[in-house]
């Protein structure tokens, strides 16, 4: 048996031709497989991170999940938003440990720009209820003061005192943001006092600004755009009242998180103005419950590559068998047994789907290792660098075992061509 | 399997002394989906150290009757005895131990595993049996006597550590009788072995192939068509005379 199986391996790196294409076509499709899954696990784990410290985010009326994704991960656009009062009233809510105001809408090269309080970096909860850090410089307390996340100052190579022109508007191409982002500000350049340290979540794609920049940068606009032929000195600006008036949405703590649903109808039944506030979790449930069709659907295309994969293997070995039938005739004659015979077959199966399985591994470290930036750039989702985990080898599991039974075809028509030869093949 | 002590082999299927290599009592084989036996033999036995010379009509059952000597098939009915062993009544491993430990086969042609150097392919047997192994052992290492069967069988050092696939049809011959050689088998059973080379060469190896049987007690069962080398060999066969299937002309 031990002088068949090390013939089968001897046999399998004389072959090395094809079965290393089969070991290529299985590591790809298991890399694919892999890659979905954890893409999907990343996402979900990057958004709940994201929210897990947030316990209502309140705004405008609408979609719940537009609403997160508009507060939380600034993607969407935000057709209204609420009046300042309404925050005020939220915020002193006795229920109410800590809310943060939100003002979106302006980005600096395709970065979003969040007017928000000081409080922001005292009192904003993340991940498992971590704060925020600064790595570098201190929060804003003036006016064009500002704050970035550990991306963009990263991106730019930003540091301390660099000064920023932002633009209005979302834009979402980098360096040449300018034109495409609408109209610049470039009249009322930031001053970067304070960069944050990595947080795995949108703030780290954020510039934090006060609510009073973002009203002094828009008091001499007139309905989007800047008044022709008016801009202001810095200086004349103090004259201007720079109270917010309105904010895009906001995030709020509750001392006991059971009070939630009661903050929640609260909100909800506010009488001045038609609010809303979300459960970031139950939000979450919804998005995912919108995406799980497209996921399974992701999921059964990459299962079916690999399965087109694994398929081959059994056909390559199949086809492989009628060139090797004397080779079997050969160490049958030798003293090897029709089952030791199917052994080998199955062993150089089990081998081939093991090693592919193994360097698809090794290919979606070195995949998303590469793709990481991108992702976090385009979805914001944090793909994690770890080793595989147990939903991923059990993924693995699956596809050497099912190598195993695809092997037992050629195996199977092994033991039966050695019985139905003897010594002497047909062939 | 492979490792098996020699000495556990040898006490399940130590040759039984009475002389007799191959022992055929009462036999008849009939291919699966055939409407009658291709083979109803009576009486055929090989001494041991016996060299027979088998010879038949293409079709006439002589490489089926090597099958079952070899335990890859049992027969309908009757006896067939390997150094004193009943094949019908070993299992099929014990079979493969069997031919494995005491018989070497010698094909017409693709006797050999192509991506193996030659002197690997030698050495197969040995890997396959302890037995064989501890015997070739006696003298010098397993390696070496491949290196000498290799020599005495004519092919070129250069060529010894060549894939076989490489080699010519004859150089291929050679190595395949060395390997039937090595670890010095009671039985080799040998099926047209010649007949993909040219006569000179046939005459060589065949003169080569019965000495090395010779100093080795081997038992030899040699088919082939040519008559011209039957006159080395001890005994003459045809399978016609002692295959009464023949007669009813119902083979094939
Ligand atoms: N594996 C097999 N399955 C079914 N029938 C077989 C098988 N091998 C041989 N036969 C049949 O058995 C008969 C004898 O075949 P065998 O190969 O033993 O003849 P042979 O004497 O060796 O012929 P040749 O001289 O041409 O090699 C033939 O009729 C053949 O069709
Ligand atoms: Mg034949």
């Amino acid at each position: 048996m031990k002088a068949v199986l090390i013939l089968a391996m001897k046999g399998a790196l004389a072959r090395r031709g094809t079965l290393g294409l089969m070991l290529v076509s299985i590591a790809l499709a298991t890399a694919l497989l892999l890659a979905v899954e954890r893409i999907r696990h990343d996402a979900r784990q990057s958004f709940v991170q994201s929210v897990s410290g947030v316990d209502l985010v309140v705004g405008p009326r609408g979609g719940a999940v537009p609403l997160l994704m508009h507060a939380v991960f600034r993607v969407g656009d935000a057709s209204t938003g609420m009046r300042w009062e309404s925050y005020r009233q939220i915020a002193t809510h006795p229920a109410v440990d800590w809310a943060l105001p939100l003002a979106l809408g302006d980005s600096y090269r395709g970065f979003s720009v969040l007017g928000t309080t000081p409080d922001y970096f005292e009192r904003f909860r993340y991940g498992d209820r971590q704060s925020l850090r600064l790595a570098d410089g201190r929060p804003f307390t003036g006016l064009f003061e500002a704050v970035l996340g550990s991306e963009v100052a990263k991106r730019f190579g930003h540091r301390p005192g660099d000064r920023i022109a932002l633009a209005h508007g979302s834009g979402h191409i980098e360096d040449g943001a300018k034109e495409l982002a609408g109209p610049g500000h470039d009249n009322r350049p930031f001053t970067v006092v304070g960069i944050l340290a990595p947080t795995g979540t949108p703030v780290d794609r954020s510039v934090h600004v006060s609510l009073e920049s973002i009203s002094a940068l828009h008091v001499d606009w007139v309905g989007g755009a800047p008044a022709p032929g008016l801009s202001l000195p810095a200086a004349a600006l103090s004259k201007f009242d720079l109270a917010p008036k309105e904010i895009s949405a906001a995030l709020v703590g509750l001392k006991r998180r059971a009070d939630a649903f009661r903050m929640q109808r609260h909100v909800n039944e506010l009488r001045d103005e038609p609010l809303m506030a979300v459960l970031p979790g139950i939000a979450l449930d919804e998005l995912w419950r919108t995406l799980g069709l497209m996921e399974r659907t992701l999921f059964a295309v990459s299962a079916l590559v690999v399965a087109v994969g694994l398929a081959g293997l059994a056909a390559t070995m199949l086809a492989g068998l009628a060139e090797r039938r004397r080779e079997l005739a050969v160490l049958r004659a030798l003293g090897a047994g029709p089952g030791a015979l199917c052994l080998m077959l199955l062993a150089e199966g089990l081998f081939v789907t093991a090693a592919g399985a193994l360097a698809g591994l090794v290919l979606l470290a070195a995949g998303s290792a590469a793709a990481a930036p991108w992702l976090l750039d385009q979805f914001g989702i944090v793909l994690g660098q770890r080793w595989p985990s147990v939903n991923e080898l059990a993924l693995v599991g699956a596809i050497i075992g099912t190598g195993l039974i695809a092997s037992l075809i050629p195996g199977w028509r092994a033991w039966r061509m050695s019985l139905a030869d003897g010594l002497t093949p047909r062939t | 399997m492979a490792d098996a002590a020699p000495g556990r082999s040898d006490r399940n299927m130590a040759p039984a002394g009475n002389g007799a290599a191959i022992r055929i009592a009462d036999l008849a084989f009939r291919w699966p989906r055939q409407p009658a036996p291709c083979l109803e033999i009576g009486e055929f036995a090989v001494a041991a150290g016996e060299r027979v010379f088998l010879h038949g009509p293409s079709g006439s059952g002589k490489s089926t009757l090597l099958g079952l000597i070899g335990g890859v098939a049992l027969p309908e009915r009757g006896r067939i005895e390997v150094l004193g062993n009943d094949l019908g009544r070993l299992s099929g491993r014990r079979r493969d131990r069997l031919r494995a430990d005491h018989v070497g086969f010698l094909f017409q042609q693709f006797n050999l595993l192509p991506w193996l150097s030659a002197l690997d392919n030698v050495l197969l047997p040995t890997t396959f049996s302890a037995l064989r192994k501890a015997r070739a052992a006696v003298e010098r290492s397993p390696r070496e006597e491949a290196e000498r069967l290799l020599g005495r069988l004519d092919l070129a050092a250069a060529d010894w550590h060549r894939p076989a696939g490489m080699l010519s049809i004859g150089q291929q011959q050679r190595v395949a009788a060395a390997r039937a050689l090595i670890g010095r088998p009671e039985i080799i059973v040998a099926d047209e072995p010649t007949s993909a080379l040219d006569a000179e060469r046939q005459q060589l190896f065949v003169d080569l192939l019965l000495q090395e049987a010779a100093a080795g007690g081997t038992a030899l069962v040699f088919v082939s068509h040519d008559h011209r080398l039957a006159a080395h060999f001890d005994r003459t066969v045809e399978l016609a005379a002692i295959n009464r299937a023949a007669e009813t002309g119902a083979a094939a």
